[in-house]
């Protein structure tokens, strides 16, 4: 499994992807997370909206920082 | 209620004097403190609520029938209600850019956005009173709708970082929040925007109750009262670097009206303070060019210096 972190890198980015790295490591499943800055390839996504997830490139949650929970419940 | 419990405190239970300097200072300070903080977390949560019902994606739909006047008056209005925080600023430029809206309509939603910010309405709410609050949020509609309208009327779509026309946007199904989603999410967010504007409205508080107590009227009256013309412009010029510390400045503001400055200038101010912010400046570089954005500022500057004559002249 893949999970993309899609935003600038900005504060809110950063602790999505914090968050998602807690779940993957609390699921213990196998899954790679990127983050993906480059504002061109975040549009590709059609997200309006950062921070944003996507997991193997379906978007999940845009404009939110979500709990390490609810990453869980999406995995 | 609130009332009863902060003169209660003061002057029973620390046991000063009411009618004296301390204990005004004080109750001043407690009073407002809690107004304030009871105010912020129910109105910033069901902002919240409002704001999961109009994802920058429907923003975008709404919009994109509307040419100018009612596209700008729109998109003002969207500007308001659609959730974002400035990082996304990138990003919803494009998408609506890309969607085919017009430069002029783009503006009025990106004027709006910050311009009318809730923390700011709940602190003029507070300590004001719902009429000002309500003048402040006319004031920003007023200022996005003929903004955007200038900006559109000026022709400067070449003056937009050439790659934004470029981008091809994805398609993205998300799936309607639940309610339960909706509260979880106004929680969070309530959360986040007290942790980051507490301190601000402590100290800002607390330095008001500090000029309400002890600054003599005639200090204020001689430097930003209505016997000086420059005193708007001087305090637009202020409030742009002041960014983000509405929740500090408002209750200083706030005493410094009880001392005699003109609604017109505070208003003016705290306009500034909230519309044009140099971390959003910066982000917005990203996608258009410098002329744009000098142009942008000065509009919204010139702009927010007019409402402040015209409040001046008729309040």
């Amino acid at each position: 499994m893949k999970i993309q972190i899609l935003g600038s890198g900005c504060q809110n980015c950063m602790k999505l992807a914090k968050n998602a790295e807690e779940a993957v490591k609390a699921k213990g499943t196998e899954c790679e997370i990127v983050k993906v800055t480059d504002i061109k390839e975040i549009m590709s996504y059609g997200v309006m909206q950062t921070p944003a997830i996507a997991i193997d490139g379906k978007v999940k949650s845009v404009g939110r920082v979500l709990s390490v929970e609810e990453i869980k419940k999406l995995l | 209620m609130l009332k009863y419990l902060a003169d209660s405190l003061v002057y029973t239970l620390i046991g000063i004097q009411p009618g004296t300097r301390l204990g005004d200072t004080l109750n001043f300070f407690f009073y407002d403190t809690a107004k304030v903080f009871l105010l912020l977390i129910t109105i910033i949560f069901v902002v919240a609520v409002i704001r999961s019902f109009f994802p920058p994606e429907r923003a975008r739909k709404l919009l994109g029938h509307h040419r100018e006047y009612v596209g700008n008056f729109l998109a003002a209005l969207l500007g308001i209600v659609t959730p974002f925080c400035s990082c996304s600023a990138v990003p919803m430029f494009i998408g609506f850019i890309e969607s085919g809206l017009p430069l002029g309509v783009t503006f009025s939603f990106l004027i709006s956005s910050p311009a009318v910010n809730e923390v700011a309405l709940v602190m003029l709410w507070g300590l004001f009173g719902w009429k000002i609050a309500l003048l402040y949020t006319a004031t920003g509609i007023a200022v996005a709708f003929f903004g955007g309208i200038v900006i559109g009327k000026l022709k400067l779509e070449h003056l937009v970082e050439e790659y934004v026309y470029q981008i091809k946007m994805g398609e993205c199904e998300m799936a309607v929040p639940t309610w339960k989603e909706r509260i979880e999410y106004a929680r969070g967010y309530t959360k986040d925007i007290l942790k980051k504007v507490w301190i601000f409205v402590v100290l800002g508080i607390g330095f008001g109750a500090l000029i309400h107590g002890y600054v003599p009227m005639d200090f204020v009256l001689k430097y930003a009262g209505p016997g000086n013309p420059f005193a708007v412009v001087v305090a637009v010029l202020l409030g742009v670097p002041l960014y983000s510390n509405a929740a500090g400045t408002i209750p200083i503001v706030q005493a410094l009206v009880g001392k005699g400055l003109p609604m017109g200038t505070a208003l003016a101010f705290m306009m500034s303070i909230v519309a044009i912010s140099a971390p959003e400046l910066i982000i917005l570089r990203n996608v258009i060019k410098p002329k744009l954005l000098a142009i942008f500022t000065g509009i919204v500057a010139v702009a927010i210096i007019i409402v402040g004559y015209l409040f001046n002249a008729i309040l």
